[in-house]
């Protein structure tokens, strides 16, 4: 694509002022809004950015090629360390995709118990997502709120699986561990509590006029942009175009459950606030219905201890909080698969950047790169 | 005997800061010691009981006047701008309107009572209980006697902002 | 005994002025101690606000913390860059407090507590010398020698430029109704009105609130000195007690432009309903508030986990008590009635500053932070012309009072009223500018593999 700050060189040169030339200016890799290490250079001209070019790789830890090395259960725990935010996710597309391989299903009870935890994660990391981008934003407050609520699904997490982020909770077939004793009841609470917490949010937020003149129309991507892009998850249902893998290709235990797809009209950074706000109402939905009725039965399929799926290829999708995470894995006959790859969500919309950008000022640029919802773990692997 | 000291100490550091400001090299050092100089001055206005004009001098000129000064200096690029400047006698004009004035002055002094009708007023400094109330006094010849001059002055400043408006966003439309 | 006329001179200096040097070394005594102990408020306000406790560590609930964080600012490394003028860097900072500082010499915290004997031009003192502050922004700012610092420098003296004129102008509607610029003289205007300024033009308390949280840098207008932007602004490369220097300025700023509110609109060290003699009785608010205090202290010292911490509240919930004694004492022991005002002033005056900073703080652990743009345009476009409309209402309301005889509250409410259908059209115009003009057209859809 070559450097598209190379390709635009106007110049001044005659100027005497400060800041009349166009300027580069490098953001990160440290830096206390690019959720991560991201690097970003920004041409400007005086306050606008004319261009941008992100440069990633910080975080490169060879995943995909450490997937090459390790048998099928041995992979599971490495893809939680993608999209650390929200590792149960990725636990479950991975599970999903080999079980795909080795045509197996999980039984039911796994499936429902798999939905719920994925739910929840996936308020957990919206929550995240806003504590954030508000703090981005400026909004102090929000951060610790979104935190203290999170603070209880963590704590489900680990009286579920023993750990709190890198959860490895689901196993190729279903799940090792049993719904603990009073899990259902843990889960009911939360959901019971939520809904007054989002209104805490939605009351900060929502309303508020300086919200609304920093969101507003800032970072705009239209519908056929989002899909020239391959932008997806919210970024995508923001800008009108409602797809969503839950609903569109149904996966675990989705659907028996009643929810709807939240999607917005103008694909601004106000949309995807709303898109994400309402996405954590209808998790919560989710888990509701999900927890009236969990089917007895066992938790792991029909798996053997030594998996050597046979030769051939599969992709498997799901939505991930972020948009949809795939994988791709080719199978050559041995326990290690010949080649795991990782479509994660965070790496095709971080693409989105630039067109997002384009125009805005620098002070938005803070806040477009945390309307994308991007976590370094994921674009870099 | 504190009316001396007050005015002793204003007056020094004014001069003092005046010297050393046409004498550094560093702009933004001149600055400083102007600010310094107006401050002193200012001094010197409040120790003549004109309350009023030592916080406008305050206000207006360091607070408004010095920092866009400041600003000037920090955003133009001297090295460059100097390389514009084409006039070459400015030390030697500079010195004869110092030496100019500086005639002026001694001559106003030195002959100031035997000049008919001219010369200056050398009043007795009024007790500062007696003096009327500075600012009262100021706005009352303001708006009764000086009201024209004020009216024509506000309308001079007004059309000289939308003039500097107006041409700084010409450049910037450019 | 004859002395030399320069030790007399002192000496009658000393006789007539002494009460007006203590004042001024208590100030600069006490103002960096005090501006300390608000940071740590603001941090247990602020961890309150967010569902945590907020520092607890250093001494008991924290209270030593701003002793440990002066010292550990003093004993770092002073870091000065490359190629910066150690002259204004070293000079800035200091520009910065001693404004604020300096400015605190005319306020009258009470009616005894003043150090620049009721200036004729005392309230324009005030603002003028505190607007010097400015300098130190824009020169330390040019002195750390860095691009990102001249920029945020540049941006917060535009900023607090543009909210000076708005809060001037606010000031000026307050100033009509006192009829003069002296600060006792404003607050006895009051008691002789029987009301404060904020309830004959709430309009221009409004404007005064919003542009002092911006000429204080404080959030939503904090873009110059927030962390998350990229411009990170004049204070960047001060560090150590230089940076506690800038900091320190700015909370006595907050200090400064609160007393300034509090004497033009809530009535200086008045009571509520001065005038109002069968509620006098509020008069005995101040010891009880302090004793209130005290029983707190009392009742949660039986909570105290530990029992040195028992001991400390118990401490405190008695100097609360002796607080409280000390404040009804003149209103019991008629001979010394005298300082009734003066104290029970003082304590009025604290309280409502309080008050305000309260309301600063609170206002920035809500709110998100405006975009510079939008900071400016709410300054020049909203609050300016509303200041300027504000002026004009409040003239006509005086005359109508004054002339045509019209019962003041209706005149003020009706001219009060008017300013606030400007407020909304002003507000109506930004928000259709707004909603038209942040938004760069979306071209039809782009190739990805173009380019």
């Amino acid at each position: 694509m070559g450097n598209a700050l190379q390709q635009e060189d106007t110049t001044q040169k005659n100027s005497t002022l400060l800041g009349a030339d166009e300027l580069v200016i490098n953001m990160g890799p440290q830096h206390p809004s690019t959720h991560g290490v991201l690097r970003v250079k920004l041409k400007l001209d005086g306050e606008r950015v004319r261009a941008t070019e992100c440069v990633i790789g910080y975080l490169h830890r060879g995943v995909e090629k450490i997937a090459e090395h390790r048998t099928y259960q041995q992979f599971a725990p490495y893809v939680d360390r993608m999209d650390y935010v929200a590792a149960v996710s990725n636990g479950l597309g991975y599970c999903e995709t080999v079980e795909k391989l080795l045509s197996v299903e999980a039984p039911p009870r796994a499936r429902v118990i798999r939905t719920i935890l994925t739910e929840l994660q996936r308020i957990a990391s919206h929550l995240v997502w806003l504590g954030t981008h508000a703090l981005d934003i400026g909004a102090l407050t929000p951060l610790f709120y979104c935190f203290r609520e999170r603070e209880e699904i963590l704590k489900i997490f680990e009286k579920y699986c023993g750990a709190r982020l890198t959860t490895h909770a689901f196993r190729i077939g279903g799940l090792q561990y049993e719904a603990y004793d009073g899990f259902e009841k843990d889960v009911e609470r939360f959901c019971k509590n939520f809904e007054r917490r989002i209104q805490d949010y939605v009351d900060l937020l929502t309303g508020n006029s300086i919200w609304i003149g920093r969101t507003r129309n800032i970072g705009v991507l239209g519908a056929a942009d989002c899909i020239a892009l391959g932008a997806s998850g919210p970024v995508l249902r923001a800008s009108g175009v409602k797809w969503d893998l839950r609903k569109a290709q149904p996966y675990a235990a989705y659907e028996q459950y009643q929810f709807d797809i939240p999607t917005g009209t103008k694909g601004d950074t106000y949309d995807r606030y709303m898109v994400r706000m309402e996405e954590m109402r209808q998790s919560r939905l989710i888990c509701l219905q999900a927890i009236e009725k969990i089917p007895e039965g066992p938790i792991l399929g029909k798996v053997g201890k030594v998996l050597k799926p046979a030769a051939g290829e599969v992709y498997h999708s799901i939505e991930a909080p972020k948009g949809i995470l795939g994988y791709y894995i080719v199978s050559d006959g041995t326990t290690q698969p010949y080649r795991v790859r990782i479509r994660p969500p965070s790496f095709v919309n971080l693409q989105a950047l630039d067109k997002m950008v384009r125009g805005h000022l620098v002070a938005d640029v803070v806040a477009i790169i945390g309307t994308l919802d991007i976590v370094l773990g994921e674009v870099d692997r | 005997m504190l009316d001396s000291i007050a005015f002793y100490f204003f007056a020094g550091v004014a001069v003092l800061s005046a010297a050393l400001m046409v004498t550094r090299r560093n702009a933004v050092h001149s600055a400083v010691l102007l600010v310094t100089t107006l401050l002193a001055t200012a001094g010197i206005f409040l120790q003549l009981r004109a309350e009023f004009i030592f916080i406008t001098q305050i206000i207006l000129y360091v607070g408004g006047i010095m920092v866009l000064f400041i600003f000037v200096i920090m955003l133009v690029r001297l090295d460059i701008a100097l390389h514009h400047i084409r006039f070459r006698l400015q030390r030697w004009v500079a010195l004869f309107v110092a030496l100019a004035l500086g005639v002026e002055i001694t001559v106003v002094f030195l002959f100031a009572r035997r000049l008919p009708g001219q010369g200056l007023l050398i009043q007795e400094p009024a007790p500062a209980d007696k003096l009327p109330p500075n600012t009262e006094e100021l706005a009352r010849s303001l708006f009764s006697s000086y009201l024209l001059p004020f009216e024509i002055a506000s309308v001079l400043l007004l059309v000289a902002m939308v003039g500097a408006v107006v041409m700084a966003k010409k450049r910037i439309d450019q | 005994m004859i002395l030399p006329p320069g030790l007399e001179a002192i000496l009658t200096f000393l006789q007539n002025w002494w009460v007006e040097i203590v004042c001024g070394v208590v100030i600069v005594a006490v103002v960096p101690l005090i501006a300390g102990y608000v940071v740590l408020v603001e941090r247990k306000l602020m961890a309150d606000m967010q569902a945590r406790l907020g520092p607890m560590r250093v001494g008991p609930h924290g209270l030593l913390q701003p002793i440990a964080d002066a010292l550990k600012l003093l004993i770092k490394e002073d870091i000065i860059p490359d190629n910066a003028d150690k002259l204004i860097f070293w000079l800035a900072p200091v520009i910065s407090m001693v404004a604020a500082m300096t400015s605190m010499g005319a306020i009258a915290f009470g009616p005894a507590f003043q150090v620049a004997r009721d200036i004729n031009v005392g309230i324009l003192f005030v603002i003028g010398v505190s607007s010097l502050g400015l300098l130190g922004i824009i020169l330390g700012g040019w002195a750390s020698n860095s691009h990102y610092s001249i920029i945020g420098a540049i941006r917060s003296t535009a900023q607090l430029v543009s909210y000076e004129t708005a809060a001037g102008l606010a000031i000026v509607g307050a100033l009509l109704l006192a009829g003069t610029l002296r600060i006792r003289a404003i607050v006895d205007a009051q008691q002789q009105l029987g009301v404060w300024f904020i309830f004959l033009t709430p309009v221009a308390f409004f404007i005064y609130l919003v542009a002092s949280i911006a000429e204080t840098n404080r959030a939503p207008f904090d873009l110059p000195e927030a962390e998350s932007e990229l411009v990170a602004g004049y204070m960047t490369e001060y560090s150590g007690f230089r940076w506690a220097l800038y900091f320190l300025g700015e909370y006595a700023n907050m200090i400064v432009v609160g007393s300034v509110a509090t004497t033009l609109f809530l009535g200086g060290w008045l009571r509520p309903f001065p005038n109002v003699h069968w509620l006098d009785w509020l008069d005995f608010l101040p010891p009880l508030i302090i004793a209130a205090v005290g029983v707190y202290c009392v009742y949660r010292a039986g909570k105290q986990p530990v029992e040195i911490q028992i001991w400390f509240m118990w401490a405190v919930a008695l100097a609360c008590f002796a607080v409280a004694v000390i404040f009804a004492a003149p209103l019991f022991v008629t001979s010394l009635k005298f300082i009734l005002p003066g104290l029970h002033g003082a304590f009025w005056f604290l309280l409502k500053v309080s008050g305000y900073i309260y309301l600063f703080m609170w206002l920035r652990f809500t709110l998100p932070r405006y975009r510079f743009d939008q900071l400016m345009h709410l300054g020049w476009y909203i609050l300016i012309p509303l200041a300027i409309v504000n002026v004009l209402s409040i003239g006509v309301a005086m005359i109508l009072e004054s002339e045509f005889g019209w019962n003041r509250w209706f005149a003020a409410l009706l001219t009060s009223l008017f300013t606030l259908g400007i407020a909304a059209l002003l507000v109506n115009l930004y928000d259709k500018r707004a909603a038209a003009a942040s938004s760069p057209a979306t071209a039809a859809a782009t190739d990805p593999y173009a380019g």
